[in-house]
């Protein structure tokens, strides 16, 4: 190994023509022209939102793509970390409430916390009572006793305040920040939650972290929905701001066009840092876990470390994609966050794209969310179609609720695709290209 | 004596009844993680098509006016619940089957098990829609007002007629199951398989049967579960991922592979949700007098407010992830 381990991987000599000219050309061509026609059928602002739109899926396939490609790692609750990453994004960047701040909620809040952190305190010092001597079955019946006294003793002092800050402040607001503090934050916060769920799942088989992290997400929404002083809940958030000029100083085109440089030139660099520690010495180890765990512990890897280390790192990704998601849509609506349309959708994209390639995971994005927003529009035709048809052929009298029923045959389509692929194309339309080292 | 009553009726048989479901759940989701080896994300649904089953079923009975003495539901539910063992022998043919025999890899089949469960879904809201059915429109559910012989306590004791036969049906399948995994032939191949798949096959055992037994006996314990559960409230169509939660903590509670381990922490997540989410002041109330006069019973004293009881199956699933991997029946940590 003489050469700069990652160098030639951004640029892998002698095979960059024969590579670009196949399916990665088509693929873009394709591309080209499917925008082309979508801008020239339904316009420039919608067709820029579309893309917008499109490349924060991207962010989020290639945080996944790392889990799962590199790692092997079933994710099922990107959309908890998605919210997460909104939820940082509305307390760093949302304006500052000023209601809460003449409010007793600041002083009530740092009540609780001091509560808390004397409980945890506490509940630290019982669970170690076995080093001097206390039975650890004692210990552990006080250690779980106390926790639950201190838990309990939290969430009470925590009712009043919160209360207090709903009635006179609506919700306790934003630190007025730049909007990409709130971004970078995203990612901090969807990597805190992610480590405990790693720590505790990654030694276990891929099932148990499935189910784990399908609960995660499901609590992350549970609480932002319910957390109405924090979030105000189902009362939704906005405008959130964005890092470049919004759309009522310049207008949607422009401002569009601002935010789509943005989440582009986020996902080229996160593209072009992965490619590099794909091919790093880092990257191989990572492969070699991901494919025979057993050789890579003998020859001296920490498999646990390592990949609590790539799950982590996946979420914080996955945690900016999703900053720069809800603050484009500019509202954050914990209620709307849908696992159909933030988990199974980003996972159609990484296993169509490719499992293991980050161009496929890109790849996968952009045509996924362009078949899955035109899917919306075509659905409800088919479905007036059938309307049509069945009301004047049989006299179908159709549901009340028709629409509504015609965009969930989408979520059959998405399940469908699934099995497909991974019983047709287990491999993607851009496959997995280990490096070759001569 | 009025607060027990109540805490009888709110937590003793609310939490028999949602811990039955659970079992009748979690003995499936047991028996193919541990006999196919994956963890089936698509079980909610099973019960989701189960308690339809046995609605559409309930629907024929009363299109030609049979009048039954139990609950219609009830008595179609044998029919439902060999509906959906069919459904899921299908689903394993066309969607598993293929993958187990390309040799996949089990986190693979985990995958095409949530595939499955998005067509599912989709499905079952294209034609049903997202509205909650209810299987007593024509029939009158029974309920039973036990009184209590006692001076004090004034208001009764409240079982309705599904919750009894919701338990009466969760034994009678753990006594089923039982003598079907001890005394027959397949019961014990079943074993054998999910203690070592290799041993099993090279010692003759038929692999393919024993994976159509398992999806019989996981399709028709799920689809008794969710039509009980629907006929005890309403069904709703997209009860499953609700549901699916508490059934995996269960399985991995009793140890995954083990059966009984399953029934065991089925009713553990049950009744630990239900006492999470009981008001305990309501108890603490009568004690006042005797505590001392600074403490004060909080109108509200619960573990977790009912919205976030999905946190409690989740935290009984990481305690046992951290400290007891292999659940409490010892089972195996996949």
């Amino acid at each position: 190994m003489d050469r700069l381990p990652g160098a030639h991987a951004i640029l892998p000599r002698g095979v960059v023509l024969k590579r670009l000219a196949t399916r990665e050309l088509t693929l873009l061509a394709g591309f080209v022209v499917a925008v082309g026609l979508i801008q020239a059928w339904l316009g420039l602002a919608y067709t820029l939102r579309m893309l917008v739109e499109a490349s924060c899926y991207a962010l989020l396939a290639l945080g996944l793509g790392v889990q799962w490609g590199y790692g092997g790692q079933f994710n099922v609750g990107v959309m908890g970390f998605v919210a997460l990453g909104g939820f940082a994004s509305v307390l760093l960047s949302y304006p500052v409430n000023e209601d809460f701040l003449d409010s007793g909620g600041p002083a009530g809040l740092a009540r609780v916390g001091l509560y808390a952190v004397l409980g945890a305190a506490a509940v630290f010092a019982i669970s170690r009572l076995h080093h001097i001597g206390v039975p650890r079955g004692v210990r552990t019946t006080a250690t779980i006793a106390a926790a639950l006294v201190v838990y309990l003793i939290v969430t009470t002092a925590l009712d009043p305040v919160a209360a207090e800050i709903e009635l006179k402040a609506g919700f306790i607001g934003g630190l007025g920040l730049p909007a990409w503090t709130g971004w970078l934050a995203g990612g901090v916060l969807a990597g805190l939650v992610a480590w405990p769920i790693g720590r505790i799942c990654l030694g276990l088989r891929s099932d148990y972290l499935a189910i784990a992290t399908l609960g995660i997400a499901e609590i992350i929404k549970a609480f932002l929905k319910n957390a109405d002083w924090l979030t105000r809940g189902t009362l939704t958030v906005s405008p959130l701001p964005w890092p470049v000029p919004v759309p009522d100083e310049i207008g949607f085109v422009w401002a569009r066009a601002g935010y789509l440089c943005l989440t582009a030139t986020m996902v080229v660099v996160i593209y072009v840092l992965l490619q590099g520690a794909y091919a790093a010495p880092w990257g191989r180890m990572m492969r070699s876990i991901r494919d025979n765990e057993i050789s890579a512990a003998a020859m001296g890897k920490d498999v646990n470390r390592r990949r609590l280390e790539i799950f982590v790192f996946g979420s914080i990704i996955i945690g900016i994609g999703g900053a720069a998601m809800v603050s484009f849509v500019r509202i954050f609506d914990p209620a709307g966050f849908l696992p159909q349309h933030y988990t199974f959708l980003v996972w159609v994209m990484v296993i169509l794209g490719g499992s293991g390639n980050n161009l496929g995971a890109i790849a996968g994005a952009l045509l996924v969310y362009i078949v899955w927003t035109l899917s919306e529009p075509a659905a409800l035709f088919l479905f007036d179609g059938a309307r049509e048809l069945g009301g004047a052929w049989f006299g179908w009298e159709a549901p009340s609720d028709l629409q509504s029923r015609a965009l969930q045959v989408r979520v059959f389509v998405i399940g469908l695709t699934i099995t497909l692929i991974l019983r047709f194309a287990p491999r993607g339309i851009l496959p997995e290209r280990t490096p070759k080292h001569e | 004596m009025n607060e027990l009553v109540f805490f009888v009726n709110k937590v003793l048989i609310a939490g028999s009844v949602i811990g039955s479901i659970y079992a009748l759940g979690a003995v499936g989701v047991t028996l193919v993680f541990g006999i196919l080896r994956f963890a089936h994300f698509a079980h909610g649904d099973l019960m989701t098509v189960g308690a339809f089953a046995a609605l559409i079923a309930a629907g024929g009975l009363h299109a030609f006016d049979v009048s039954t003495p139990l609950p219609a539901g009830f008595v179609a539910l044998p029919a439902a619940m060999a509906a959906t063992a069919l459904f899921a022998i299908g689903v394993d043919r066309l969607f598993y089957r293929p993958l187990r025999n390309l040799g996949a890899r089990p986190i693979v089949l985990v995958m095409a098990s949530i595939g499955v469960t998005l067509m599912l879904q989709g499905l079952v809201r294209l034609f049903a829609g997202t509205a909650p059915r209810n299987f007593f429109t024509v029939e009158r559910k029974d309920i039973f007002r036990i009184d209590l012989p006692f001076e004090l306590a004034s208001r009764p004791i409240i079982v309705t007629e599904p919750q009894v036969l919701l338990v009466l049906v969760t034994a009678a399948a753990v006594v089923a199951l039982h003598y079907f995994l001890t005394r027959s032939r397949l019961g014990k191949a079943m074993r054998a398989m999910s203690d070592n798949a290799d041993l099993a096959r090279i010692s003759g055992i038929d692999t393919e049967l024993v994976a159509r037994a398992t999806w019989i006996i996981a399709g028709g314990l799920a689809a008794a579960g969710g039509a009980l559960l629907s006929l005890d409230v309403t069904l709703k169509p997209d009860l499953s991922f609700s549901l699916l939660l508490p059934i995996f903590a269960a399985a991995i509670v009793g140890g995954v592979g083990q059966p009984y381990g399953a029934i065991a922490g089925g009713f553990l997540v049950g009744f630990v949700e239900t006492l999470s989410v009981f008001n305990w002041s309501v108890l603490l109330r009568p004690l006042a007098p005797m505590l001392p006069e600074t403490f004060e019973v909080p109108a509200k004293l619960a573990f977790v407010p009912p919205e976030y009881k999905i946190v409690v199956p989740f935290f009984i699933l990481v305690a046992v992830l951290v400290w007891r991997p292999t659940g409490i029946f010892r089972g195996r940590v996949l």
